[in-house]
């Protein structure tokens, strides 16, 4: 009884390390929370352009009536992970040919613009959510999140937070594919 | 070349590790005391390698050389001096390191000030803690080498994350390590003595005074953590339940029943395999925690980059260390029982009981914690468990506690004579129950745990100081008679008065500050006035300021108290026009009677921002500076336990004269 009392820890401690070995798959992402809009179109929303820009604003019926699959990436100039996520989003924009299309969350529009002019400005479309009203149609939890939408405008997919090393571009370069969003193929 | 010089002082305390964790081991099998001996110059030298590592990737980040990767990754050339040096152990390798340094520190001290220590018991520890260097040095080398080069080196650095660049946050990481580490040396004491299958008293008055550092600098650590987040952060609370939190939080628990279950087996020779189990568990918790942060196996604000193949690496460490001490506990722990008996109600009892709550809490947290994991791998289905969760289980485990915190100390070992002890406690009690009262009716208002947890805090505080006054018999003898009497008791037994009444204080501010919190958001226009919990704000307007690097909107807020001028306050919404970022300065006036905390923030909507309103937040935190004061309180608690001249020299404690009249410490 003792004895069986003493060893008590140590397959508790067993059990509790197959778990963690469960967790450590890389493919596992905690950060990954899956969206209610999943398969689902694209939620009612209509945005102004932010002021002072030239781009246009964005609302339901660009991405329901788009000819490709568009990436919509949540960002705002106060958010500190997004200046890091700027540059990936930009790349793909760039070499991929992919179309990305923004909702600035709760920005300030005069600090968008700085923002964008600093950093230069990959989307073709932006909505100025100043009030954080899209946001909550979209579901967010935070500042940055991208959806991937596809032709028909349907959600696709899901990104939570930035889309930043190794690991998270595969992950979106993955969707992308399957979903036929590169210029050139 | 210093950062090779770095690397390579690193692989050569891996060196001196290996030999450490074999050589003493020898010699204690064969009897060689020179072998024994050993670890003096090994735990040394290890120390001064490390600490030459250390100094190393420290220069790289303040001389900004950039062809180190790590320095090119986390840091910049135009960086205040400070933020360099903490850039140190800004990132995963070198926190690392430091973590390593840490765990030599604890070794090389044991070796040169453990005089006490029988040289087999020192030789036998100082191995297990060698294992636990090559564990981690050698993960530092394989998967996570800080000195690595990078050609051709970046023009700057890549800054450190802003959110680190915080005096505050640069000081909070290595005196949290100091706790997380410190339990390393109680871990290798704990192996130690499974290993040779024995324990008896002298083994916990070894193990005390490091359980105790290392438990002081945990309970440092944390409220300084919580205090940055509080006051430098502006983050709106002091504690949040989150992941990393937590693991920082359950070695503490786990660590601070470690610290009574030791007395009982120092003065009673009992709970033995109990005491060597808390030793194990508390450090294999602390690993636990660094697996935690550095895997990315939960979503926290405070995870690192995460690195799937580190992970496993030290899932590995963890799976050797904690799964093989806990064989070697199966193995050996049943043999060590026996030990003084003792009656229902005895001061072992109450002891036991203060283990049992403290083991159940923490296992609530853990569940809490882990459960997120647990879920997903069953069902599939992704969670987050937050405060709610923690305030009902966590909470009542815990009051409990508090209430017999007060009864303990006045209980005697072996048999204790309830009826006097309730004798002596019948008038704390009344003066609990009018306190309460009386908050009560001041109060009014509130849900009845609020009140709850007043009547206990009270007690403990009370019973807390009426225990030391019986001691002393203060009141009973001359002042003059019992001031001597207070200056013969052991340093021991005031470390432990200061620490129960520590913590009744820092729960009077838990309390206040969890459950009587007003806050009031307003749109507010120059003369607008907004009450709360006593106060009238009044919102005088908005200036433009400028400062060294930023512009700010700066509010004036006027705050009355019983129609007169208590303070002004100037909450700031600043600009940084080179950082391109904003930031909200909060404007606080804190007193002992709690905190008034004040922000604005321009409106969302351009019409209500064109008619210069503003949107006014307003915190009322009562008490909340008790948790800082009673978590100090605590800390020198533990510091004035730590001086006792038995942990020092380790001779018996005189002998009281009457000790009759005094319930046995």
């Amino acid at each position: 009884m003792a004895r069986l009392l003493a060893s008590l820890p140590f397959f508790i401690a067993l059990f509790l390390g197959i778990f963690f070995l469960w967790g450590l798959n890389p493919d596992r992402d905690p950060n990954e929370i899956p969206s209610v809009l999943i398969a689902q179109p694209v939620p009612e929303f209509q945005l102004e352009a932010i002021e002072g820009l030239s781009v246009p604003g964005l609302a339901r019926s660009d991405l329901v009536n788009a000819s490709q699959p568009i990436v919509v990436n949540v960002f705002a100039s106060w958010c500190v992970p997004c200046r890091a996520e700027h540059r990936v989003l930009t790349d793909l924009v760039e070499r991929e040919g992919i179309r990305l299309f923004g909702i600035n969350y709760k920005d300030q529009p005069a600090d968008a613009v700085r923002w964008l002019s600093e950093l230069g400005n990959p989307y073709e479309r932006i909505g100025s959510d100043l009030t954080g009203r899209a946001g909550i149609e979209w579901g967010i939890s935070g500042v940055p999140e991208t959806f991937i939408v596809g032709e028909t405008g349907t959600v696709l997919y899901r990104y939570v937070g930035p889309i930043i090393g190794d690991e998270a571009v595969r992950k979106i370069g993955t969707v992308l594919k399957q979903a036929g969003a590169f210029a050139s193929e | 070349m210093v950062p090779e010089m770095g690397h390579f002082a690193l692989a050569l305390a891996l060196a001196l590790a290996l030999v450490q964790s074999v050589l003493p081991l020898i010699g204690v099998a064969k009897k060689n005391l020179l072998w024994m001996g050993s670890t003096r110059a090994t735990s040394v030298g290890q120390l001064l390698f490390v600490a030459l590592a250390f100094a190393s990737l420290m220069w790289s980040f303040v001389v900004s050389d950039f062809t180190v990767l790590n320095v090119a990754e986390n840091s910049h050339s135009l960086k205040p001096l400070l933020f360099k040096v903490a850039g140190t152990w800004g990132s995963h390798e070198g926190s690392l390191l430091l973590w390593v340094l840490i765990l030599v520190v604890f070794g090389a001290s044991v070796s040169l000030f453990g005089s006490n220590i029988p040289e087999a018991v020192k030789a036998r520890t100082l191995s297990v803690q060698a294992w636990i260097s090559v564990g981690f040095l050698s993960f530092l080398l394989l998967t996570s080498n800080p000195f690595e080069r990078v050609f051709p080196p970046p023009p700057d650095g890549r800054d450190l994350n802003p959110l680190l660049q915080d005096v505050g946050l640069a000081m909070h990481p290595p005196l949290l390590y100091f706790g997380y580490v410190g339990f390393s040396i109680v871990f290798s004491f704990a192996v130690a003595a499974l290993l040779e299958g024995r324990i008896d008293a002298a083994w916990a008055r070894w193990v005390r005074p490091w359980t105790l550092a290392a438990w002081m600098s945990l309970t440092a650590g944390i409220a300084l953590g919580s205090w940055w987040a509080y006051y430098e952060l502006g983050w709106g609370g002091w504690w949040f339940w989150d992941p990393v939190e937590n693991v920082s939080f359950m070695p503490w628990l786990l660590g601070t029943a470690l610290l009574h279950s030791a007395i009982v087996t120092e003065k009673r020779d009992a709970f033995k395999s109990w005491t060597i189990l808390l030793a194990i568990l508390t450090f294999s918790l602390s690993l636990l925690g660094t697996f935690i942060v550095r895997s990315g196996l939960l979503t926290s604000v405070h995870a690192f980059a995460v690195d799937p193949e580190r992970g496993l690496y030290i899932l590995m460490l963890l799976g050797i260390s904690i799964c093989g001490s806990l064989a070697l506990y199966a193995w050996r722990a049943p043999m060590m029982e026996g030990g003084g008996l003792f009656k229902p109600i005895s001061r072992e009892s109450g002891l036991m009981l203060n283990n049992l709550i403290l083991a159940a809490a923490t296992g609530s947290v853990l569940v809490g914690t882990l459960y997120p994991l647990f879920l997903e791998a069953v069902t599939g289905e992704k969670v987050s468990v937050g405060p709610p969760f923690f305030n009902i289980t966590f909470v009542p485990i815990m009051l409990p506690l508090i209430f017999i915190m007060g009864i303990g100390p006045f209980l005697s070992w072996k048999r204790s004579d309830f009826k006097g002890v309730l004798q002596r406690l019948k008038f704390v009690a009344v003066l609990t129950v009018l306190a309460t009262l009386a908050a009560w009716y001041f109060i009014s208002g509130g849900p009845v745990l609020g009140y709850v947890s007043i009547f206990f805090s009270v007690w403990l505080f009370l019973a807390t100081v009426r225990e030391w006054a019986l001691r002393i018999r203060l009141f009973e003898l001359p002042m003059a008679t019992a001031l001597r009497r207070a200056k013969g008791l052991p340093r021991a037994a005031h470390g432990m008065t200061l620490a129960h009444v520590g913590l009744s204080i820092a729960m009077f501010g838990f309390i206040g500050s969890s459950i009587w919190k007003s806050e009031e958001i307003a749109f507010v226009e120059p003369g607008s006035v907004v009450s709360i919990a006593g106060f009238e704000v009044t919102f005088n307007g908005v200036e433009r300021v400028r400062g060294p690097n930023y512009f700010a909107e700066r509010g004036s807020l006027s705050v009355k108290k019983d129609g007169k001028l208590v303070t002004t306050l100037f909450p700031e919404r600043r600009n940084y026009p080179v950082a391109q970022s904003s930031t909200t300065e909060s404007a606080i006036r804190s007193t002992l009677a709690g905190d008034l905390y004040a922000s604005i923030s321009e409106p969302s909507s351009k019409k209500a921002r064109e008619s210069g309103q503003w949107t006014l937040r307003i915190l009322y935190e009562p008490l909340v500076n008790l948790i800082w004061v009673g978590s100090l309180i605590l800390f020198l608690g533990g510091g004035v336990s730590l001086s006792d001249r038995r942990l020092r020299v380790g001779a018996p404690r005189p002998a009281v004269k009457d000790a009759q009249a005094v319930p046995a410490e």
